[in-house]
C-alpha cells in the first residue's frame, strides 16, 4: 500500500509547502488554481480508466464552488476546511443521484448525458438573479481554524490547504487504484459483459467512479473559488468541462501524479499565454490537443514512462 | 390564445433553425459515428463568410434579391473548403480509433477554428440585416411575423423534404443508408465507403455553414457564436436520436416549442428546460427517440 507513488507524493507535497516561503505571489497563485483544477482532472482520470469521458465535469465543480460560497454567504460558514468538506460532500450526493442514471450508459451517451446535467446547472444559474446571474457573486474570507489571514498571508493559507488536499486526495486516489475494485477499471473497459459473468456488477463500480469523480471537483470547485474569491455561472458551463477534459489527455493517465503536472504545465502555458497571445490561445490549445492525440495517445506521463522502460 | 400562437409561431421558427443545424450533425453522426464539435465552427464560419459577402454584395450596390444567392453562395464555399480540409486532412487519420477519441479530435478542431475565425475578422461585430430587412413583415393578429422568418421555415420544411427524398429515393441515399446501417457489410458489397464518407462530410459541413449564413441576418455577429450552437444541437440530435434525420426534426421541434413555451410564460427556465427534456429523454430512451438499440456485442 505504501508505494513510490504515495512516496513520490509525500516529497512533492514537502517540496509545495516549502515553496510557499519562496515562491512570488503569482506564482502561489497559480499553483493554488492548477492543484485545485487537477483534483478535477484526478476524478477524470478514474473515468477515463474505465473507458468513459465526462463532458460535464464541470456540474460538480460548480456546484462545489457555489455550495461553498453560498454555505459562506447564507450559513456564515467561514471556516475553509469544513468549506472544502461540505463542497465535496455536496458534489458526491449530487453526483450519487445523477449516477443513478449515468452509470447505465457509456461512451458518447455517458459524455452527453453529462454534459446535458451540467448545462441544466449552468442554465439555472445564470437565470438566477439573486446568485448574481452571470456576473456571480464574491464569496466571503475564508478562514482556518480560527485564524482569519488577509491579502498575501491568505493567499498562502489557501495554497497550503490546497496542496495538503491535493496531496490527501492523491494518496486515497492510489489506495484506491490499487484495490480490487479500482483494478476493475480496465476489465470494464475491456469487456463488460465478462466483468459480470466473474460476479462485479460494472453499474455498481461505475456508479462509485462517478461518486468519487464528483466528490473530487466538488473540492476543486471550492479551493478554486476560495483562491479566486468569486463563482460564477462559467464554472459549469460546458467549455470549463472541455478543458477539464483536454488536461486529463494531455497529462495522461498512467499515474495519480500526470493530472497534478498537466494541470500545472496548463495553468502556467495559460497565464503566460494570455498575457502575450491572448487571441491565439485557444489556437495552441486545440493544437497541443490534437498533437497529443496523434503522437502521444498515453499524455505526457508516458514520456516518463518510455524512458523508465528504456532503462 | 395569442401567446399560444406566439408559442407555435417562435417555436416553429426556432425548431427550423434548429433543424437546419442539427440535420448536418445528425447526418455525420449517422454515416461516420463521429460526433463533430467541430461543427459549431462551420457555423460560425457560414455566418461570418455569409456576413462579408452580403457587405461587400449591397457596397457594389446590386438588386436585392441577389442577396439571397450570396448567403447560399457563402455556405457552400465555406462548407466545401473547412468540410475536406478537415475530413482529408485529419480526420481520415483517426478513422479507426475510439468514438471519444475522435470527439476529443473534432473538438480540438473546434478551439483551433475559434481563433482562426477571430484571427481573419477580428473582434467587431459584424451585420448583414439588409435580407431580414428587404423581406419586410406580416402582420396577423395582434402579432408581427418577419417574413424572413416565415422564409427560414420554409427553408427548413424545404431541407427536410430534401433530406428524405435524396436519402430514400436516389441511389446515391440508398447507399448511405446502407453504410448507417452496417459499415462493414456495405463495404463487403463494393460500397466505396471512403467515398461516402467524404462526400457526407462535406454535405454536412455545408448544412452547418447553411445554417450560420441563413441566421447571420438575424443577428450581431460576433466571436463566440459557435460555442452555444454546439451543445443545443447536440442536444437536439441526443434527443431525436444520434443519426436519424425524422429524429432531428422532431428532436427540434421539442426543443424549439419547449424553449417557446419556457419564453413566454417562465422565461427564468429558457435555458433549462432544453436540457431538462434531453436528459429527460435519454433517461427513458437512451439511444434517442428515433434510434435503433444496439445489440451489445460479448
Amino acid at each position: 500500500m505504501w508505494d513510490r507513488t504515495i512516496f513520490l507524493l509525500c516529497a512533492i507535497f514537502v517540496a509545495a509547502v516549502a515553496g510557499a516561503f519562496v515562491m512570488p505571489d503569482w506564482a502561489i497563485f497559480l499553483a493554488t488554481v492548477a492543484v485545485a483544477k487537477a483534483l478535477v482532472v484526478l476524478g477524470l482520470m478514474i473515468l477515463w480508466r474505465t473507458g468513459l469521458v465526462s463532458f460535464g465535469q464541470a456540474l460538480y465543480f460548480g456546484a462545489g464552488g457555489y455550495a461553498a460560497g453560498l454555505a459562506g454567504l447564507w450559513l456564515g460558514l467561514s471556516d475553509a476546511v469544513l468549506l472544502v468538506v461540505f463542497g465535496s460532500v455536496i458534489a458526491a450526493i449530487l453526483a450519487w443521484v445523477v449516477g443513478l442514471l449515468l452509470a447505465r450508459y457509456r461512451e458518447i451517451f455517458f459524455a452527453m448525458l453529462s454534459l446535458a446535467f451540467s448545462m441544466i446547472l449552468y442554465g439555472l444559474l445564470v437565470n438566477t438573479e439573486a446568485l448574481g446571474s452571470t456576473d456571480g457573486v464574491n464569496i466571503i474570507a475564508p478562514t482556518f481554524l480560527g485564524y482569519a489571514p488577509l491579502g498575501a498571508a491568505q493567499v498562502r493559507a489557501v495554497y497550503l490547504l490546497t496542496m495538503a488536499s491535493g496531496l490527501i486526495a492523491a494518496c486515497l486516489v492510489q489506495i484506491y487504484l490499487q484495490s480490487t475494485i479500482g483494478q476493475l477499471a480496465g476489465p470494464i473497459r475491456d469487456n463488460e459483459i465478462r466483468v459480470e459473468y466473474l460476479g462485479a456488477s460494472a453499474r455498481a463500480v461505475i456508479h462509485l467512479k462517478v461518486v468519487i469523480a464528483g466528490a473530487l471537483a466538488g473540492a476543486g470547485g471550492v479551493l478554486t473559488a476560495l483562491a479566486v474569491g468569486h463563482i460564477d455561472p462559467e464554472m459549469a458551463y460546458w467549455t470549463t468541462s472541455g478543458g477539464f477534459v483536454f488536461v486529463t489527455i494531455l497529462a495522461g493517465t498512467g499515474s495519480v501524479i500526470a493530472p497534478f503536472l498537466g494541470s500545472l504545465l496548463f495553468e502556467t502555458v495559460r497565464s503566460f499565454a494570455m498575457v502575450y497571445t491572448p487571441e491565439t490561445w485557444q489556437l495552441m490549445l486545440g493544437s497541443a490537443l490534437l498533437l497529443t492525440i496523434l503522437f502521444f495517445p498515453g499524455g505526457l506521463w508516458s514520456l516518463f514512462e518510455r524512458r523508465r522502460a528504456g532503462v | 390564445m395569442l401567446t399560444g400562437f406566439a408559442i407555435l409561431v417562435d417555436g416553429l421558427v426556432y425548431a427550423s433553425w434548429l433543424f437546419i443545424v442539427a440535420i448536418g450533425l445528425s447526418l455525420i453522426f449517422g454515416v461516420m459515428k463521429i460526433l463533430n464539435v467541430a461543427h459549431g465552427a462551420f457555423y460560425a464560419f457560414g455566418a461570418y463568410g455569409a456576413a462579408t459577402l452580403v457587405g461587400l454584395y449591397f457596397q457594389a450596390d446590386l438588386p436585392v434579391a441577389g442577396a439571397f444567392a450570396a448567403l447560399l453562395v457563402a455556405a457552400v464555399l465555406i462548407g466545401l473548403v473547412l468540410g475536406s480540409i478537415l475530413e482529408r486532412g485529419l480526420l481520415r487519420w483517426v478513422y479507426g480509433r475510439d468514438e471519444v477519441i475522435v470527439v476529443l479530435v473534432t473538438y480540438a478542431v473546434f478551439l483551433i477554428l475559434e481563433d482562426v475565425l477571430r484571427l481573419i475578422w477580428g473582434s467587431d461585430s459584424y451585420f448583414a440585416y439588409q435580407p431580414y430587412v428587404a423581406l419586410g413583415n406580416v402582420v396577423v393578429g395582434d402579432m408581427i411575423i418577419s417574413n424572413y422568418d416565415l422564409g427560414l421555415i420554409a427553408l427548413a420544411g424545404l431541407t427536410a423534404i430534401s433530406a428524405w427524398w435524396g436519402l430514400t429515393r436516389t441511389k446515391w441515399g440508398k447507399l448511405l443508408v446502407a453504410v448507417i446501417y452496417d459499415r462493414e457489410m456495405s463495404t463487403a458489397f463494393g460500397i466505396n465507403v471512403t467515398a461516402v464518407f467524404a462526400i457526407t462530410f462535406l454535405i454536412g459541413a455545408m448544412l452547418g455553414a447553411f445554417g450560420g449564413a441563413f441566421t447571420a441576418p438575424k443577428i450581431s455577429v460576433t466571436p463566440g457564436l459557435g460555442v452555444e450552437v454546439i451543445v443545443l444541437a447536440f442536444a437536439v440530435v441526443a434527443i431525436g436520436g444520434m443519426g436519424s434525420i425524422p429524429g432531428a426534426l422532431i428532436g427540434s421541434l421539442i426543443v424549439g416549442w419547449c424553449r417557446a413555451a419556457a419564453v413566454h410564460l417562465l422565461p427564468e427556465v429558457e435555458l433549462f428546460v432544453i436540457y431538462a427534456v434531453m436528459a429527460l429523454v435519454l433517461a427513458f430512451r437512451p439511444e434517442g427517440l428515433f434510434s435503433r438499440m444496439q445489440a451489445r456485442k460479448i
